[in-house]
């Protein structure tokens, strides 16, 4: 009989995780706390850089799932050493008992309404990311009269010591620049502005993306943070930021404002790192052995990490995370036990 | 009237509520890679002119995105169109050509 090995969290890390896994000739035995397997990404309906649909990376990953035993609406009640093995209880009753855990937990959304200067959950046309990649993906129009005027304001509770969220959370500049692009399709007359403080586009083709956000879109970019939003009689926004390069504060009224809610840590790691003692750092993610050598493995024997669980990161990182947290774990169970 | 020595300061908040620039949509059909600009500074720093006087092309394109034409005349003056800026910016703009064609879009020949 294969070896079981418990992965705690269904999002991408989890399950390109198991899959891997599986392929090595383990047992996975995937637990998710929500109904559905997929974590942000299932709500999530184009990714940058290119914009192709979420869906195209998740479906095949979901229908994959052959030899792998997964729990939704399932937690973790326990866990405890026993010998050189954990022993890990489940809500749903079942228990197991395996030499690695891998903890995929993931990321929350930074709630955005803790940001009250801002307004969101107060005025109507205060929306965030994650609102509008809903209304992508459900493809509901806005109930707003007219839209004419939108803007984006970056690093929501992302380099802000005061909300408790220190890091960038990486992928919010590139997502902002890819729904301004998209939003300007929808409504190809509003003007379009990207507030942003400095704009990271790391990786691939991001840079790409913003060059044809400022040519071909003519989104406009103003280069500081939000201070405030206010509401007029008629719902619509006040906003006011320094124009940081022109040194003078502005002032734009508006009809939509986007929030790019950043990555705060999972809010039960605390929980999960008591169970099986480990350290999270003073951010609130997993601390891996190393953030450059060994990403993967922590500071226990046999508790291993995959995906944002240790820093916010992007989907292709995540996935190629998985895939090293499983040669990992194979390389650590092939390993003889000490006597 | 007496002058008591104070006065109403007019508010320097930019207001940029109504969003329409036409003159600056003009622009962007004549040079469209004035859109590119990501006020690195390269132009202003290289500048010969910019070391003496005012003259900022980064400056010159963020006034002109902000519908503020009139604060860019003082500076464009100083231009004596020798290119270095062209040199230097990392977005490959044209940007002796770009001044040319603001100086044809915001009829500012007259002036110079």
């Amino acid at each position: 009989m294969s070896q079981n090995v418990v992965v705690i969290g269904g999002g991408p890390a989890g399950i390109e995780a198991s899959r891997r896994l599986r392929d090595l000739g383990y047992t996975p035995i995937l637990i998710e706390k929500t109904p559905v397997l997929g974590g942000h990404l299932a709500r999530w309906d184009r990714l940058f850089p290119e914009g192709i649909e979420a869906r195209t990376v998740l479906d095949p990953m979901v229908a994959d799932l052959d030899g792998i035993k997964y729990f939704t609406e399932t937690e973790v009640s326990s866990i405890n050493r026993l010998k050189d093995t954990w022993v890990v209880k489940l809500s749903n009753g079942l228990s197991a008992q395996v030499r690695a855990i891998l903890l995929t937990t993931g990321f929350d959304l930074f709630k955005a309404e803790k940001k009250e200067e801002y307004g969101y959950g107060i005025y109507e046309r205060v929306i965030t990311n994650a609102d509008l990649e809903d209304w992508f993906k459900s493809g509901a129009a806005p109930q707003f009269d007219a839209v004419n005027v939108i803007g984006f304001v970056h690093c929501v509770g992302s380099r802000d010591e005061k909300a408790g969220n220190r890091q960038c959370s990486k992928v919010c500049c590139v997502t902002a620049v890819k729904q301004a692009c998209e939003i300007k399709e929808k409504f190809p007359d509003a003007t379009v502005y990207c507030f942003y403080m400095d704009l990271r586009m790391f990786g691939r083709k991001y840079e790409d993306l913003y060059l044809k956000a400022q040519k071909d879109y003519g989104i406009r970019f103003v280069r500081g943070r939000v201070s405030e939003v206010s509401e007029d009689n008629d719902g619509h926004l006040f906003v006011k930021a320094e124009d940081t390069l022109f040194g003078k504060p502005l002032k734009i009224k508006m009809d939509l404002l986007v929030l790019m809610a950043g990555m705060a840590p999972a809010a039960d790691n605390h929980q999960l790192a008591r169970m099986v003692n480990i350290q999270t750092g003073e951010d609130g993610f997993y601390l891996p052995q190393s953030i450059i050598g060994s990403p993967c493995t922590s500071s226990r024997e046999g508790i291993f990490f995959a995906g944002a669980a240790t820093g916010p990161k992007t989907l292709p990182e995540t996935l190629s995370e998985a895939a090293s947290a499983a040669l990992a774990i194979d390389r650590y169970l092939k390993t003889p036990q000490k006597k | 009237m007496i002058d008591f020595g104070y006065g109403l300061t007019p508010s320097s908040t930019l207001k940029i509520e109504n969003v329409a620039n036409p003159a600056f949509e003009e622009l962007r059909q004549r040079e469209p890679d004035v859109a590119k600009c990501i006020a690195c500074g390269s132009c202003t720093a290289s500048c010969s002119a910019g070391v003496f006087t005012e003259m900022s092309l980064r400056r010159v394109i963020l006034s002109l995105q902000r519908g503020r034409e009139k604060e860019t005349l003082p500076m464009l003056q100083h231009c004596m169109l020798c290119g270095k800026c062209l040199l230097v910016c990392p977005r490959g703009i044209n940007t002796r050509h770009l001044i040319l064609s603001i100086g044809k879009v915001y009829k500012m020949e007259e002036d110079r």
